[in-house]
């Protein structure tokens, strides 16, 4: 099987779930940028209305945490590796807004000034790593901390399956993605990157609990208020 | 004032995490991340285009010859540079939505 390029291997070095231009089709890239713009256009109104004096420098610092960590490429099975995502400990630290501030400005810088996602589908990676795992990540965080009071544990538990769902969901929407460009038959492409982002996110589990706890341990504070705050 | 210092000291602690982590990326694994093994597995890699224009490719620092110092040096232009973006970026949402709480006026309903 000589289909593939050798040149086109060592031309894309990019980290994990960033589509690079070509994978994707004029109108789904349109559509993620349509996606992606009204997605921001809310985070931006919600952020505008509740955003508190605290969540500025810690903005700051998530973004800069999440471009450092995305770049440690952590090996899984059969020569594959993966790096985190980061909008699930943004959600879990910040609230779903401004995770999505903190995402885009990170996936953004990415691929504008790095060459890593295209951008043309910068729209689609925007939908797929910000948005999705914003909304996916605080939503199982939220649910499982509602059983908070059973133990220290919960909360822990529930940053471990909040970034677990949030890659599968950013990964089953980029196989939609390439599905619908035609790039890849659905057949071919849902277990492919199912199956090697199951693992990924365990990796994602991992690091987002570390993070999470090193939080609880540190600044317990922080966590609370952000939670309660991003609650409206 | 004290409040000032507490987020001094919080940017100089997270940043000081982010830039560590950036020094340690040279460590990170270079087999095909999850995206890239499926293209390549399933043979679509070769549809992947070229970026129009190149600032610092493959995060490694252009003009710089040894491969971790460049990563090194990638990683802490990054860092750097998303992490000013973004406080510049939630000073001014901040500000803005300030300024609109204080003129209730100009956000009919706004307030619920």
């Amino acid at each position: 099987m000589a289909a593939v390029d050798p040149s086109a291997l060592t031309a894309i070095e990019a980290p994990a779930m960033h589509i690079p231009d070509g994978f994707v089709s004029g109108p789904v890239a349109g559509a993620g940028f349509a996606l992606a713009g009204v997605a921001i256009a809310v985070a931006v109104r919600a952020t505008n209305r509740s955003l508190g004096e605290r969540a500025v420098p810690l903005m700051g610092v998530m973004a800069a945490f999440i471009f450092a960590v995305q770049m440690m490429n952590f090996p899984v099975a059969g020569g594959t590796s993966g790096h985190l995502l980061g909008g699930a400990l943004a959600a879990i630290l910040l609230g779903p807004w401004a995770a999505i501030i903190v995402m885009t400005s990170v996936v953004g810088l990415q691929a504008l000034l790095f060459q890593d996602g295209g951008l043309a589908a910068l729209g689609d990676n925007i939908f797929n790593m910000a948005i999705i795992t914003a909304f996916v990540g605080y939503g199982v965080y939220w649910a499982f901390a509602q059983f908070a009071h059973i133990g220290p544990w919960v909360r822990l538990a529930g940053a471990f399956a909040a970034a677990w769902l949030s890659v599968q969901l950013a990964a089953l929407a980029t196989t939609f993605e390439l599905v619908l460009s035609d790039t890849s038959p659905l057949s071919v492409a849902l277990p492919a990157m199912m199956g090697v982002h199951a693992l990924i996110g365990i990796g994602e589990g991992l690091i987002t609990v570390a993070a999470v706890a090193f939080v609880l341990a540190t600044r317990r504070d922080l966590l609370e208020a952000e939670v309660a705050v991003s609650e409206v | 004032m004290k409040s000032w210092r507490f987020y001094v000291g919080l940017v100089v602690v997270g940043l000081g995490i982010a830039l560590g982590v950036a020094f340690l990326s040279p460590l990170a694994s270079s087999d095909p991340d999850g995206l890239e093994r499926v293209a390549e597995d399933e043979e679509f890699l070769d549809e992947a285009r070229d970026a129009p224009y190149e600032v610092i490719p493959d995060y490694l620092f252009p003009g710089v010859e040894n491969e971790n110092v460049a990563t090194v040096l990638a990683g802490i232009a990054g860092v750097l540079i998303v992490a000013v973006l973004t406080l510049v970026v939630a000073f001014v949402l901040r500000r803005t939505g300030r300024e609109a709480q204080a003129r209730p006026t100009s956000r009919p309903g706004g307030q619920t």
